[in-house]
């Protein structure tokens, strides 16, 4: 015996590895009577995905898929929505219209009346029928208060469903705009899986086992991923055309921008929704990683960045001043220096490009702001801001110092980047703005109660009308907390009637739609209750080893958008997939 | 002996208690609110759905309740075995979580904080006896215990990862697999844990040679070892009976190392993306989930409790001092 010690280790060393090894597949696989791993045993079908057949995407989930529910948007497994379960329309934003999906056509029978027709023989994956039946008990659930299109029910008086294939919907108060919204934005749930759910059970329930109508099919998930099967009886092979060639899509969870870079560059990712700090590097390099333009910007426009004022606090109550703020921005260093041109600035609007059409070109030459510091101190001046002490800052009118706080969450290192871009120039025009990086939770509490001066925010997506822009910009009433819209708590009784009356404007109506459009953009460029800045990205690098055409602006490739991010599968995102080809096949 | 074990108790449950009172503390005093970044998360649109779901939820994981109440609520959940829902993976329980993570974990600390110590105490016990051994060894171990687990697991997945590409740089096993008890998933698994146990290892083991050549070297210029070595006992006699001697401290290291261990296990984890604690602890820090942190961080205390505890029971078994002394003092 030379060490007692050694001696009785080596088996707990052993036991240990022997326990984490059978334990370790994450997933309880029951497995009667499997106690050695250790024994070679002849591939298992099923066992793997075959690469050929896979398509593996990355850059929406930052958490374990926790949840199938399809009510719950924000949080369910990455392609919960899209994937499985589907809306009744899809929307189309190059063409700017919606796309009939499970409904065959929709149209207002009269001004508060809307009719959807529902194609014929859709089944969900458990054979049984899709009706009339399931889409007005999809859209009754929101008459419970914690479903998050609860709000419908304040305008829409009651659903029909006088037969199978019919569904109408008859209004209060028609609001055109929300409405086109919903019809594209809103999962269609099986009635007689989620019939007799209580409140609890529809808002938190995790609904194992997802029966859809879409055309994949639950797999097999982990915490760090989720698989999902095509369905092989999908109904849009034969109705739509369209036939997924992925017989497998898995979406991997999202630890760190470096591992879906490792990961891609690996060939071990085909589509990356990351934003990739050195992505123009990527499509230079010869990595065989491309993106939707092959020049600057790279990306497709997704959401816009705004510089958010707290109006409520001195100065930042001072249209003039908010004015004279904006103009001291230097956008353009912020997109080449920051983003190496992966982003676009944004116009004086901040409406997408997508939207080109609302914007009023007239108002916004007349009104509009470029980034001039000499102007911006003119500006200052004019407005009776001026600098009593001499140290190069301006004070308020009353002679206090101005000091203003500009957030941004730490770790955010674009942004953190770009703020301190802003106050540089804000401090050049003479505004004192310091950069600040508080952690992203205390960011939040700070910029729903109002406890902030300024903070940057882009939580606004592409959708069907501006509308959804303007709601954001101008919704009343304030609230002691402001969640997700009007951060900047800017009170504007004429705006908000403005953006209500577009709501009521029916989405055909472009003429109608770019009238109202007008009037609120010359509010916001006269009032700048927040301050545009760049359009982000919809970041997506794609590589083609496995999978070709993905959308391009080149040639005759697709030009919906590629992404996977929620809410966007309906947005082209689908259509994206639906039109891969293998490259071996 | 009782006496001896019931103190060693007391101690522990004494340090239990205050572990739970701090990983109970610490979340809370974190600034924001969690309600409202799970919200915020949610981006749900209209106010009054806003409110509904900010009411549901406070309410849901007891937020509306005076923080003593809170506090003590805790612990009762806390003895009937129930961790709370997590926030961060709404709505799947914290026990889920951890359950799922922790065998991650266990793979890559038991086997490195095990093999790092008997592999580095025989490595430092041979080169305390051999020159050339003593001039390789202790240089490059004097560099890898001073390696922050950090950066030499940054640089492996960097070099093993990305430019050679011969093993992964993310996850527990291939994203193109399914866990299924056959030889190819096996031998998958293992090849995701290579890296990270590595990284491991070769710090950990740094430090347990260069204690050991120090403490070999001192024992076998002792009393006892040139009293034998007068007598006329072979060499090899001796050496066996300094290592014996020598182990003693090491042992005692190994209780004092473990927190510094599992810690490194974190880091490491975080940088593989291997699906442990680590990465769990990472995304409730973020995420202000105040009890997925109270229940990884539970895991770790009752861990390195437990391995304290095995490390003062073994020390009694291999040092017979201990036993002596525990009869002397209880007769």
């Amino acid at each position: 015996m030379r060490n007692r010690a050694t001696r009785f280790l080596i088996p707990i060393v052993a036991a240990g590895l022997l326990a984490a090894a059978c334990t370790s597949g994450g997933t309880p696989t029951p497995a009667p009577g499997a106690s050695a791993p250790a024994a070679p045993a002849p591939a298992a079908e099923g066992g793997a995905f075959p690469r050929n057949e896979t398509l593996y995407t990355s850059g929406t989930q930052w958490g374990p898929p926790a949840n199938f529910n399809p009510i719950r948007e924000w949080d369910s497994a990455t392609g919960t929505k899209g994937l499985v379960y589907e809306t009744l329309f899809h929307f189309d934003p190059v063409a700017g219209k919606l796309t009939p999906w499970l409904a065959q056509s929709g149209s207002w029978v009269d001004d508060t009346t809307y009719e959807v027709k529902l194609r014929q023989g859709i089944t969900w994956s458990d054979g049984k029928p899709f009706t009339a039946e399931d889409v007005k008990f999809t859209f009754e659930l929101g008459k419970m208060e914690t479903v998050p299109y609860h709000n419908l029910w304040n305008w829409l008086s009651g659903i029909e469903a006088p037969d199978a294939s019919t569904v109408r919907f008859t209004f209060s108060k028609a609001n055109y705009q929300q409405w086109d919204f919903n019809i594209y934005s809103r999962s269609i749930v099986p009635k007689h899986i989620w019939e007799g759910r209580a409140e609890k059970d529809v808002l938190d329930g995790i609904n194992e086992n997802p029966v859809g109508t879409g055309a994949y099919k639950y797999h097999s998930h982990d915490q760090d991923r989720v698989a999902w099967v095509k369905n092989d009886t999908w109904w849009g092979k034969a109705q739509l055309n369209l036939d997924p060639k992925p017989k497998y899509i898995v979406d991997i969870v999202n630890s760190s921008n470096e591992v879906a870079m490792g990961l891609l560059l690996q060939k071990g990712l085909d589509l990356s929704n990351n934003f990739l700090p050195g992505a123009a590097n990527l499509v230079s390099g010869n990595f065989g990683i491309t993106t939707f333009y092959p020049e600057p910007p790279y990306m497709l426009s997704a959401n816009t960045a705004w510089l958010v004022p707290n109006t409520t606090k001195k100065p930042l109550n001072d249209a003039a001043f908010r004015k004279a703020l904006a103009t001291s921005v230097d956008v353009k260093k912020i997109v080449e220096g920051v983003y190496g041109n992966l982003v676009k600035p944004a116009s004086p609007t901040g409406l997408l490009p997508q939207w080109d059409q609302f914007v009023d070109q007239a108002v916004v030459g007349q009104k509009g702001f470029a980034f001039d510091t000499d102007k911006a101190k003119q500006m200052l001046a004019a407005a009776g801001y001026k600098d009593g002490n001499g140290d190069g800052m301006v004070e308020n009118k009353d002679g206090s110092p101005i000091a203003l706080k500009l957030i941004v969450p730490a770790g955010w290192t674009d942004w953190m980047e770009a703020i301190r871009v802003i106050a540089a120039g804000a401090k050049a025009a003479g505004i004192n703005v310091e950069a600040e990086f508080p952690d992203y939770n205390a960011l939040v509490e700070a910029r729903n109660s109002g406890k902030f001066d300024l903070v940057i925010n882009n939580e606004r997506q592409l959708s069907n009308s501006p509308y959804t822009y303007f709601e954001y910009v101008f919704q009343l009433p304030v609230q002691a907390q402001q969640n997700t819209v009007n951060f900047a708590r800017y009170e504007n009784e004429e705006a908000w009637k403005l953006v209500q009356q577009l709501d009521g404007t029916k989405t055909d109506d472009i003429e109608g739609m770019k009238k109202v459009s007008s009037q609120l953009e010359a509010i916001m460029l006269d009032e700048m209750p927040v301050i545009p800045l760049w359009y982000n990205g919809l970041w997506s690098q794609v590589s083609s080893s496995v999978w070709k055409n993905w959308p391009s602006s080149e040639g005759s490739a697709p030009k919906s958008a590629p992404t996977m991010w929620r809410n966007w599968l309906e947005l082209g995102g689908f259509e994206s997939l639906a039109s891969l080809q293998p490259v071996a096949p | 002996m009782r006496r001896y074990f019931g103190r060693k108790l007391l101690i522990y449950g004494l340090t239990f208690f205050m572990a739970v009172t701090v990983n109970w503390l610490v979340p809370r005093l974190m600034p924001g609110d969690p309600v409202a970044s799970m919200l915020a998360r949610a981006r749900v649109a209209q106010p009054e759905a806003q409110e509904a779901l900010r009411v549901y939820y406070n309410n849901l994981f007891g937020f509306d309740l005076p923080w003593w109440q809170q506090y003590l609520n805790s612990w009762g959940s806390l003895f009937r075995g129930d961790f709370g829902i997590s926030l961060w993976a709404f709505p799947t329980p914290v026990a889920d979580l951890l359950t799922r993570a922790v065998p991650y974990s266990l793979a890559l600390l038991i086997p490195s904080i095990l093999l790092s110590w008997v592999v580095g105490n025989r490595l430092g016990a041979l080169a305390a006896r051999r020159k050339v051994l003593d001039n390789t060894v202790l240089p490059v171990s004097y560099v890898l215990t001073a390696t922050p687990y950090l950066w030499l697991a940054a640089l492996m997945a960097w070099g093993f990862g990305v430019v050679w590409g011969v093993f992964p740089v993310a996850g527990g096993y291939s994203f193109s697999m399914t866990p299924s008890f056959t030889w190819d998933f096996f031998v998958d698994l293992a090849w995701h844990w290579l890296l990270p146990f590595s990284s491991l290892f070769l710090v950990a083991l740094g430090g347990w040679a260069i204690g050991m050549r120090n403490v070999i070297i001192y024992e076998l210029e002792s009393d006892y070892a040139n009293y034998m070595s007068a007598l006329g006992a072979p060499q090899k006699l001796i050496r066996r009976y300094a290592f014996r001697n020598a182990v003693l401290p090491q042992i005692t290291g190994l209780a004092l190392q473990l927190g510094v261990l599992v810690a490194g296990a974190l880091v490491t984890e975080i940088v593989f993306s291997y699906p442990g604690l680590g990465s769990l602890i990472l995304a409730a820090i973020q995420n202000k989930d105040f009890f997925l942190l109270q229940g990884a961080f539970l895991f770790i205390v009752l861990g390195v409790l437990i391995a304290n505890f095995i490390i003062d029971v073994v020390y009694v078994i291999v040092d017979p001092r201990t036993r002596v002394g525990m009869a002397g003092a209880a007769a």
